[in-house]
């Protein structure tokens, strides 16, 4: 079990140099004594390289997990960077408190969905996870230590909120819980044959459901293009049991040879799991595992993908022409055959991020998994970007392994300001990547 | 509601385990010699649930204040139920060889430290007629190896010990568990190459829980270690002398 320190999409595969693992918010890890690039790595979450530092070294924060204080009258907590989104779930769910705001996965530590600014099923209300942090600590190379708040050093606040972890080391971290009466969702599954069916149920879904979702049938051509499944929700308002959710029990032991997925066996999962749900629509109280993070059911599941791993393709566009632009894409994706199981598919809201860098805004969003076969999967993406870019979209570093640097300073144009707030001892595989830099040099050694 | 008392609460396992006693609601009483490590482990176990948390700072090698120690815990939250020793280091076999100072200092906190506590700790549970003393020791008390005999021998004098009062106390109602942890990722072994044989500080800690609760006696963790060390313990001598452990 020696730990690997990859993403999840396990493409690209960069090593750091070395790792220097935290416990304590309070320790300093050696700055003077690092001679290479650092960046912060706690789950390893992010699908491409943003959490990465090839030839760097790694500060392993995933161990720096403790909770600091929980006022629980007002649902405020405080903890360390490396406390998982399904620590803080097993706290406070009993307790009566949620997530403000969660991603697809509880497996993420608070300093990376604050680096990564994440959002959720419910953006079109409340915005991203950086919206609803109250404070917290950075630590910059030099050795300062900084608190960060919308009134307190806030410009290093909106750099670092969605900063893919480039402005230091946030220690710990403050968060603004929201009130549940029970740990369920009351749920609606709606079967939609086109986009423009989509976007009529989503239109009338924002202003009653906290919680929309749609998974996108991504293999489906023809006059089936554009179908899929909406689901929405609302935390039940009845009061239940707030329970936490179970230790999962299913586990992809291994990386699966690459025949496991071919396109007939992904063809016939979008298929199975549009006509799945019948009738077209179904109502349902479920437990907030289901809802919020269905793939948390089996650990490391990224391993269907074997060895070479995955693309995940993630772009929000503007909402003029978003039935055309989203057609485009669609076609290219089911003709070219090489995307996976099922699409990600989501309306953004007007909320705004304090983040400087984030990737959310109002638009809709599509998301989805094409497993890594080299240049073909590379070039399916550019065709996408070139899609992507006409449309005035942008695509989200999170997720990103191979975005060009002219789309990703065309994409997101405040990269001038935010350069100002990077520490200048910190780096990333991605952030190289796109500024065009070299590789973290190699001073000794090697 | 429990009243736990755990020395060396700043260990990694020890503070696994620990949190289970705080999520259950206990009253817990944390000693440790770095006061700043402490205070982040109270206010963790806080929030987790704990009824009351005190801290204590220690030197375990400070013999004399054992008593004072006992003393403080008492006369916070009444009397003990629970006392986890967790506390030990991991010295530089190689190091030890070459001098009797550090090999007697490794001795010194992985044993004599641990002895005097537990002596003191089982007067008072005897009188009392209840309670669990747990201690962790090593898979390494089990049988002397090249690489690691120092630590092994401390280990191993704990062994014998708690072996000889569980023997004693069973009697009156005091459970002693001696806890035998094979690998276990954490800063004592920071320094080690990673094998499929570690396990984590939480598997680690749940299980020390379980066997407190169940106050148990022997307790190897994992619990495949059990196996191992029967293996290792039944090589004759003879053999043993002669390979490379
Ligand atoms: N890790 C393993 O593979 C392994 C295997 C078998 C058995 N064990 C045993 O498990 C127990 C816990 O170790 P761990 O793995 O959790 O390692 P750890 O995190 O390094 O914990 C060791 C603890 O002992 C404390 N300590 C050392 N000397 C002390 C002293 N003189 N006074 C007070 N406290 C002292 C340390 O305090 P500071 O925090 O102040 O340094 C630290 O909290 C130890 O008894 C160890 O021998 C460990």
């Amino acid at each position: 079990m020696r730990k690997r320190y990859e993403s999840w999409g396990k493409y690209p595969k960069h090593q750091p140099a070395s790792v220097y693992r935290l416990r304590w918010h309070t320790e300093t890890p050696p700055f003077d004594r690092f001679d290479r690039p650092v960046l912060a790595y706690g789950l390893g979450r992010s699908y491409g390289d943003v959490c990465l530092n090839e030839n760097g070294i790694l500060l392993d924060t995933a161990r720096m997990a403790h909770f600091i204080a929980f006022d629980e009258e007002r649902g405020v907590l405080r903890c360390e960077a490396g406390v998982s989104l399904k620590h803080i779930l097993d706290l406070i769910v009993p307790r009566g408190w949620f997530l403000p705001v969660t991603p697809g996965t509880k497996y993420v530590t608070v300093g990376g969905a604050i680096a990564n600014d994440v959002h959720g099923k419910n953006h079109h209300r409340e915005g991203t996870f950086g919206r609803h942090v109250t404070q917290f600590e950075l630590l910059r190379s030099t050795g300062e230590r900084l608190l960060c708040s919308p009134t307190q050093n806030s410009d290093l606040f909106r750099a670092t909120i969605g900063g893919l972890g480039l402005t230091g080391l946030i220690t710990w971290a403050e968060i603004k819980l929201r009130p549940i009466k029970s740990a369920y969702i009351d749920m609606e599954r709606i079967r939609f044959g086109s986009l423009d069916e989509f976007f009529d149920i989503s239109a009338r879904s924002d202003t009653r459901f906290e919680h929309t979702v749609a998974w996108l049938d991504c293999i489906a051509q023809g006059s089936a293009l554009g179908r899929g499944v909406f689901l929405r929700g609302n935390h039940s308002e009845e009061p239940g049991p707030l329970r936490p959710s179970k230790a999962p029990r299913l586990y992809v032991p291994f990386d699966f040879p690459s025949f496991v997925l071919n396109p007939l066996s992904m063809r016939a999962f979008n298929t199975f799991y549009y006509y799945m749900h019948t009738p077209t629509r179904s109502q349902k109280r479920v437990h907030y595992e289901s809802f919020f993070y269905p793939l948390d059911a089996v650990r490391r599941w990224n391993r269907i993908y074997g060895r070479r791993g995955f693309i995940q393709y993630q772009c929000v566009v503007p909402p003029d022409d978003r039935v055309e632009v989203m057609r485009e894409l669609l076609t290219l994706i089911a003709r070219s055959g090489r995307a996976s199981f099922l699409a990600v598919f989501k309306e953004f809201g007007e909320v705004a991020s304090p983040g400087m860098l984030s990737f959310p805004r109002k638009g809709v969003t599509l998301a989805l998994d094409f497993p890594f076969e080299g240049e073909a999967t590379l070039r399916l993406c550019e065709q996408m970007d070139a899609i992507v870019r006409e449309a005035g979209g942008v695509l989200y570093p999170a997720k990103d392994a191979r975005m060009s640097g002219e789309d990703f300073r065309r994409f997101y144009p405040q990269w001038e300001t935010f350069r100002r707030y990077v520490d200048p001892a910190f780096s990333s595989s991605f952030w190289r990547r796109v500024m065009g830099e070299t590789p973290a040099n190699r001073t000794n050694g090697a | 509601m429990a009243n736990i008392c755990i020395v060396g609460a700043t260990s990694a396992i020890a503070e696994a385990t620990t949190r289970h006693f705080a999520a259950r609601g206990d009253r817990l009483f944390l000693v440790g010699r770095s006061p700043d490590k402490l205070a982040m482990i109270a206010n963790d176990m806080r929030v987790r649930g704990a009824a009351q948390v005190e801290t204590f700072v220690l030197d375990v090698n400070d013999l004399d204040r054992h008593v004072e120690m006992l003393e403080t815990a008492e006369g916070a939250f009444g009397p003990l139920d629970v006392v986890l020793i967790a506390h030990g280091t991991l010295p530089d076999q190689r190091e030890c060889e070459r001098s009797v100072a550090k090999t007697l200092d490794a001795f010194q906190t992985n044993a004599i430290s641990t002895i005097a506590l537990l002596t003191e700790v089982a007067n008072r549970f005897e009188a009392r007629e209840r309670g669990v003393i747990a201690v962790i020791s090593s898979v390494a008390g089990d049988r002397g190896r090249q690489s690691n005999y120092v630590y092994g021998a401390a280990k191993g004098a704990v062994n014998i010990f708690t072996q000889g009062l569980r023997n004693r106390l069973a009697k009156k109602g005091v459970a002693v568990v001696t806890i035998k942890p094979g690998f276990v990722d954490t800063p004592m072994t920071a320094h080690l190459p990673k094998n499929a044989l570690f396990a984590s500080p939480e598997d680690v800690g749940a299980r020390i829980f379980r066997a407190i609760e169940r106050r148990e006696d022997v307790v190897y963790v994992p619990w495949f270690w059990f196996f191992i060390m029967t293996l290792i313990r039944h090589i004759p001598e003879r053999i043993f002398k002669r390979l490379n452990l």
